[in-house]
């Protein structure tokens, strides 16, 4: 495939880096050269940050809490679980029950979708994410 | 945050990155700029090679403060003392930009009046300065013809910080610099996307694009958009959540992406609420310290294997490209939501993050131009972007400030909410280290950061370290009202004495398990910066 132009995803800088990929793996970085930030060079965990991606610690299947222990279930059982949990609490507590924390890692497509979800949906503004810390 | 916005009216950056290598003068604060930020300490020194003067302000002797031509090393929490000290000492020499405070700003008479009353010896003293050294700082910033302010968060996490900030602001108002390219007020942001998350609403109190919900006109936009009734009450803030315990109003919680469990102060009360509600979903890369409370763990797509937008600490909107699948059975966050969504009968049908931007643009007015096929070419747009002809914003508050005129709030010596006593006689910082990330869930996974630093490291000042017959790499237990942990000694002269250092990065060293569960009022930033501590050596019994 080749390399990827994408963005850091460590602090607020936002270097501009290439992915390089073989075989559908990600095993290299390299800082852009033209980028307004980055200019050809990348901090030392720029210059890592392929290494978390294929860990073998990384979670791949949805897990349930099925007698005490987080066991593998599968994405339709463990998204109508969170469904299920979430319209009870909002049920018997209502909305404001329910708090979500969002996360500044994530994309703005996806912070975008879960306020939309938590007010549109879970109907309360209980949203906050670690901008604070 | 809330201290910018109250005084320029937004809480952003007002300069873009590249803008500060162009800087005379930069005064760094708070900010251990070469380890947590290193692109931005790029430009400064790359400032300081062209000739300009670095003044930094930090309780420790950092990097950059070795480099620095001024370094005020004041005592921990007493940034509003120092801040006065030189604005009084700046209408005293008389180097106010008079122009700019008649036509830009408002509410001046407070700030000079409160500044008048203060006794400049007594202040000096308080901050723990010589006030020579503070004349010389206040002296270089005033003369600048453009002078930047870089802060982080040794200025934010305090019981005051968010009146540290408006400090700040209006040193730079007092003095004319704001509103020009190479010149203003900039927080650095500590995560790659912390800006865009609060951009897209992410906040108890603000749709999207910092639109109140309690402002009747802006909930009646998005409830045509989204087609449902929407909540007008103002939300809970982070630690008002995972601090709610046992008993407390939150039973159930949606956390995607960030770790309480390491990232939040007193662990112990966090605990006590993950572990007792009704039900938690997490999603996330890792199995995190918090993941383990979870009724249900979604594995999450990492960056490179899902398309979006992060905005950087310059406002910048830039592309993110998927390099790869998702590996084993991951799906993307928005999947996840959206999975959820329709199961609680709302589906949000959106077909992909182009689409998602769309409507982010159509509801976000200072997103109203972004367009991924705009951002597509080039290095991405900063906000303001108005609408699809707009070329984006480098530096903010060119003519007038957001909220029209520029506010001074005066502010005055606010200490810490606990200072070291006979009992616990060490003050804590807490702080992030160049080789780790936040809570370490990624970087603790690359082998070259554990080699280069594999724990978290103590630091403590020879003298100290001598009285107590501590040796580099000795173990010891360090306690404070609320918790101990187990951690081991570094000898470092960046710290003075009767001050210790270290990083929270590391799951067996949990150093927010010490810190206090006090925080600003204002902005609900938990004071991490300063805690009272004891050093013993040995293991945790």
């Amino acid at each position: 495939m080749g390399d990827i132009l994408t963005t850091c995803v460590y602090c607020g800088c936002g270097c501009g880096l290439y992915l390089r990929v073989n075989d559908g793996r990600v095993t290299g970085t390299a800082p852009s050269r033209n980028h307004p930030v980055s200019r050809n060079n990348l901090c030392v965990k720029g210059w890592n940050i392929h290494e978390f991606i294929h860990h073998p610690e990384r979670l791949t299947e949805p897990l349930i809490r099925k007698n005490g222990r987080l066991v593998p279930a599968s994405w339709d059982e463990a998204l109508d679980f969170a469904a299920t949990g979430f319209s009870r609490v909002r049920e018997r507590s209502g909305g404001d029950g329910i708090g979500v924390l969002s996360s500044a890692k994530c994309t703005n497509e996806e912070n975008y979708l879960l306020q939309k979800l938590t007010r549109a949906v879970f109907k309360t503004n209980n949203i906050d994410h670690c901008a604070r810390l | 945050m809330a201290g910018l916005a109250t005084t320029f009216g937004s809480g952003a950056m007002t300069n873009s990155i590249n803008e500060i290598e162009n800087a005379e003068v930069i005064l760094a604060t708070g900010s251990n700029t070469t380890e947590a930020h290193p692109q931005v300490a790029r430009r400064m020194l790359a400032a300081v090679d062209r000739g300009a003067k670095l003044i930094v302000i930090d309780p420790r002797r950092i990097r950059l403060a070795e480099f620095a031509h001024i370094h005020l090393d004041i005592r921990p929490g007493t940034d509003i003392p120092l801040l006065n000290a030189m604005m009084r000492i700046i209408i005293d020499q008389n180097l106010v930009d008079d122009l700019f405070i008649d036509m830009r700003t408002e509410n001046y008479h407070q700030l000079r009046d409160m500044l008048y009353r203060i006794d400049l010896e007594e202040t000096a003293k308080t901050t723990g300065v010589p006030l020579e050294r503070i004349k010389e700082a206040a002296r270089v910033y005033a003369r600048a013809r453009k002078a930047v302010i870089c802060y982080c968060l040794g200025i934010t996490q305090h019981i005051s910080g968010t009146r540290n900030v408006q400090s700040l602001a209006n040193l730079a108002m007092l003095t004319g610099n704001v509103e020009k390219e190479d010149t203003g007020v900039d927080p650095l942001r500590g995560q790659n996307n912390v800006q865009g998350a609060c951009d897209m609403g992410a906040l108890p109190n603000v749709f999207p694009g910092y639109q109140s919900v309690g402002n009747l006109d802006f909930r009646e936009k998005f409830e045509a958009a989204w087609q449902v009734r929407l909540p007008e009450k103002t939300g809970l803030t982070l630690m008002e959540m995972t601090h709610c315990g046992a008993e407390g109003l939150i039973r159930g919680m949606f956390i995607m992406g960030e770790n309480p469990m390491l990232s939040d102060p007193v662990l112990s009360k966090v605990e006590d609420t993950l572990a007792n509600l009704e039900f938690l979903a997490v999603s996330d890369i890792f199995l995190t310290e918090t993941a383990k409370f979870a009724h249900v763990v979604f594995p999450a797509a990492s960056f490179a294997e899902k398309t979006g937008t992060f905005t950087n600490s310059e406002r910048r909107v830039q592309m993110v490209r998927r390099a790869i699948d998702p590996v084993g059975h991951c799906r993307t966050d928005a999947d996840i939501i959206m999975g959820i969504s329709e199961r609680m009968g709302y589906p949000m049908g959106h077909e992909s993050p182009v689409e998602i931007m769309e409507e982010i643009a159509m509801l976000t007015p200072i997103y109203g131009g972004m367009h991924h096929d705009r951002l597509e070419s080039g290095w991405g747009l900063q906000w303001p972007c108005w609408d699809r002809g707009h070329p984006g914003t480098p530096f903010l508050h060119k003519y007038y400030f957001t909220r029209g005129r520029g506010r001074f709030i005066a502010a005055e010596h606010d200490p810490p909410s606990e200072l070291p006593d006979k009992e616990y006689p060490f003050l804590l910082i807490t702080g992030r280290t160049y080789h780790h990330y936040h809570t370490g869930t990624m970087t603790r996974k690359c082998s070259l950061h554990n080699r280069e630093c594999g724990e978290a490291l103590l630091q403590i000042n020879g003298g100290d370290a001598g009285r107590l017959g501590v040796r580099g790499g000795d173990i010891l237990r360090v306690t404070s009202r609320r918790g101990v942990i187990r951690i081991t000694a570094e000898i470092s002269d960046v710290v003075k004495p009767g001050m210790i250092y270290t990083s929270f990065h590391f799951s067996e060293s949990p150093i927010n398990a010490l810190c206090i569960d006090t925080w600003d009022p204002l902005a609900n930033c938990p004071e991490y910066k300063v805690c009272a501590v004891k050093i013993e050596q040995g293991e945790v019994a």
